[in-house]
């Protein structure tokens, strides 16, 4: 996989920190979503006074057998958009298993609220792809009577808060079916939808929901934040027997990315290795992951070798990619979207202080949303969220 | 009234038989193996909503008869038997019982196949026993036994059986309704000529996940039936004190009803056999069985504070639905009194032995907590884009 990533601020200049002259980027304005553009290299080493300075990384994200000079030559693969990459999942799924279905409001005829679903009724029909009422409950409990049955429905929540009014049907017949039938009825089913803090969205359309369903026992969370996982975890979301949330970001579907022609299906415990380092660790998902590479070019500069991991899967985490990291590493910094209070890095923090405690240096910082409901004020939503600067200022706080 | 006038004859017949055993010349002689066809009035007229209800006359065979009776009996001698290992604090928790509502378990089984659906809210043993569960399986998930339908993890409320057709077992009022109707999707997704028919009970009547259900199953034409049991009190609520309208057969507006005395097996039978024939045609319909349970909601409830011993005394000597498939029994001289007490000291034998052999199946393996949390062997296999599989593995 030749895709490489370079991270675009989301935030406004201002905000940002300095970015060298050798170095490609856009900065997006306010209005606008990030870009990404593939590049078949990347300088990430050669900083002032660093003594990395001679090891030339050429590839953002670690793939395990690559030659790295030959991905970096092959510029085979095709590029497009995140929702794509879903729509393209979602539609190679489609075609090779006709028990799966999509369920949802305005995935039909409309196409998906963020065009995920696009032309898929006009192939599929509108049974397969199902044009619901507006009943989250109701629509998300049919989809798992029907996945009861053998079917392998995708329900769309239009945006993630939505499936709030669905939690009941997700937490006891999604999550505990097959243990409370004793392992008769499995529920093979997808719930995905956008979520995270957008563009003065309002609060209620701003929710992260993974801090709210990841104590219900047996479903699994995956966040997805490139083209690349996106299409991959869609694909093994939809062939996992489990129940599975996959998370998508508002802001995050006009990304592009250069993604492989052959068929591709990813694991869906795994983390994602998106930059190497030895210093210290940063764990993050989703939109977050690109904040952090953006501070990751300050602290480069600033001579730091942070270590990024994308966790992408969020029920369970992936203790063994994060356990060796620090391992190495004996710093953890975790970057969420999530609220302080019960959110997805407060359980990481609990996981990796249990797990990982003698390997510590230094107390784990985790950097969070602040615990209030997302203003409508662009100014005010751009402090619930953490920026890139608060990353800056943490990392060199733990490498003291 | 038709039934009166068989009650009035079978004290007669009763009278006559201690004194001669030929039989009256006006009754047919039959066999209990024989299967030609009796033809029985319900107790009461069906009436519909926005449909023309089927007619009053069931036809029904001797076999049948005799089936009902000893399937109701079973069903009736469990229940009883649950409520002294209750008592004995065997079965903990919750346990609802379904004494007097037998007749819709029985009858809706008469009308249709296991490939249909059958899903339910917590009130669920005796229509997991019509489905084809065991009388072991039943009494071990009650005692959190690993021989039972759901190796003791689910209790009272989650009972299941695949094989039968039989989706539970639901703990949440109403949360089976939008379930069933997912059944119903399957069904229609997969061209089956099945339908599936979605218990709930007045209680329920008032959520609005049913109508949203309704209105999603009436939109594509599902082959949902939903089957109201009105038993008449929503835990301690009587019905005209939770809901506006009581009449839930009428409930679905657009949605045809049929209002069915749930305690006569065989208009239930009649009911459900005309709903399932109009379901894989037209969609959507809602029963509403008129029935009464003689325990309270469930055990912790002794059942006698919101209504009176004398309502539930008269119910029971009035409309009982074992008592009446024994008068058409004895009526049409297809069993006497000495065979049908003895399939009730059958039944009870039964009963005993199910529940002595469930004692001695053993607890859960402390293992078991951690089985069937997911499916064995988490997510998908994945490969790369190099096509070399990939498998994580958790610490």
């Amino acid at each position: 996989m030749a895709a490489m990533l370079q991270t675009i601020g989301v935030a406004s200049p201002a905000a940002s920190g300095t970015f060298p002259d050798h170095q490609k980027f856009f900065v997006s304005s306010l209005h606008s979503l990030p870009v990404i553009r593939s590049e078949a290299r990347l300088n990430f080493g050669s900083i002032h006074g660093s003594s990395r300075a001679g090891k030339l990384i050429a590839k953002a994200v670690a793939t395990k057998g690559e030659n790295s000079a030959a991905s970096a030559a092959s510029k085979a693969g095709h590029e497009l958009l995140l929702f794509e990459a879903l729509r393209e999942g979602l539609e190679e799924e489609m075609d090779r298993d006709p028990r799966v279905c999509v369920m949802g409001e305005d995935v039909g005829h409309y196409g998906g609220s963020y065009k995920v679903t696009k032309d898929l009724a006009q192939k599929f029909g509108d049974l397969r792809v199902l044009d619901t009422p507006i009943a989250e409950n109701s629509f998300t409990g049919m989809a798992i009577g029907a996945a009861m049955t053998g079917l392998r429905p995708v329900i769309e929540g239009m945006n993630m808060g939505f499936l709030l009014l669905a939690f009941n049907q997700i937490s006891d017949n999604c999550g505990m079916l097959h243990y409370t039938s004793g392992g008769q009825f499995t529920i093979p089913a997808v719930i995905r939808g956008p979520g995270g803090v957008g563009r003065q969205l309002g609060a209620e359309h701003s929710q992260r929901l993974e801090s709210y369903f990841q104590s219900i026992p047996g479903i699994q969370m995956v966040a997805c934040s490139t083209p690349y996982n996106a299409k991959g975890l869609m694909k093994a979301a939809i062939r996992s027997e489990n129940p599975v949330v996959l998370f998508e970001h508002v802001l995050l579907y006009n990304l592009k990315e250069r993604i492989p022609d052959e068929e591709y299906v990813l694991n869906l415990e795994e983390a994602e290795m998106v930059r190497p380092g030895e210093q210290v660790t940063i764990l993050t998902y989703s939109r977050m992951r690109y904040h952090v590479m953006q501070a990751v070019k300050t602290l480069v500069n600033k001579g730091y070798d942070p270590e990024v991991i994308d966790i992408r899967s969020l029920k369970p985490f992936d203790l063994y990619t994060i356990g060796n990291s620090v391992k190495k590493t004996h710093r953890v910094l975790i970057v969420e979207e999530c609220m302080r209070t019960g959110g997805i890095g407060a359980s990481l923090t609990a996981a990796i202080n249990e797990n990982f405690h003698d390997y510590l240096d230094a107390p784990i910082i985790c950097l969070s949303s602040q615990d209030v409901p997302t203003p409508y004020a662009g100014t005010l939503e751009e402090w619930t969220v953490v920026q890139p600067p608060q990353i800056v200022t943490a990392v060199e706080q733990l490498c003291q | 009234m038709a039934l009166s006038t068989h009650r009035s004859t079978a004290t007669l017949l009763r009278h006559l038989k201690a004194t001669t055993t030929t039989t009256i010349p006006f009754l047919r002689n039959l066999s209990t193996n024989s299967t030609s066809t009796i033809t029985v009035e319900t107790s009461v007229p069906f009436t519909g909503h926005k449909i023309d209800p089927p007619s009053r006359s069931v036809e029904t065979t001797p076999q049948e008869l005799m089936s009902f009776f000893r399937d109701m009996a079973l069903m009736r001698r469990k229940e009883i038997a649950a409520d002294s290992l209750y008592k004995a604090k065997l079965i903990r928790g919750f346990c609802h019982l379904y004494d007097g509502q037998e007749a819709v378990a029985v009858g809706m089984e008469a009308a249709i196949t296991k490939k249909d659906c059958i899903i339910t809210a917590y009130r669920d043993h005796c229509i997991f026993l019509g489905r084809g569960g065991t009388l072991l399986e039943s009494f071990a998930e009650l005692m959190g036994r690993k021989d039972g339908c759901s190796k003791g993890k689910g209790g009272s409320m989650h009972f299941y059986k695949k094989e039968g057709g039989f989706y539970g077992g639901h703990g949440i009022v109403g949360a089976q309704i939008p379930l069933g109707c997912g059944l119903a999707f399957s069904q229609k997704y997969k061209n089956e000529e099945n339908v599936t028919f979605t218990l709930y009970g007045d209680g329920a009547a008032n959520q609005g996940q049913l109508f949203e259900a309704l209105n999603m199953a009436a939109l594509w034409d599902l082959p949902a039936i939903l089957v109201c049991e009105n038993n008449h009190y929503g835990m301690g609520t009587a019905e005209w004190r939770a809901a506006k309208s009581p009449a839930y057969y009428k409930r679905g507006d657009y949605v045809p009803g049929l209002k069915v005395d749930g305690m006569d097996a065989l208009a239930v039978k009649q009911a459900c056999s005309f709903a399932k024939e109009h379901a894989l045609k037209n969609g959507p319909i809602i029963l509403e069985m008129d029935t009464y349970r003689y325990h309270g909601h469930s055990m912790s409830d002794p059942g006698s504070t919101y209504r009176t011993r004398d309502e539930i005394s008269g119910v029971r000597q009035e409309r009982d639905p074992i008592e009446r498939v024994r008068k058409l029994l004895l009526l049409h001289d297809i069993a006497n009194e000495k065979e049908l007490k003895d399939i009730e000291k059958e039944v009870r034998k039964e009963v005993d032995e199910a529940i002595a052999k469930a004692k001695e199946s053993p607890l859960p393996e402390p293992s078991e907590l951690f089985i069937n949390v997911y499916v064995k062997g988490y997510g998908a296999e994945s490969f790369g884009a190099d096509r070399k599989e990939v498998r994580a593995v958790l610490p």
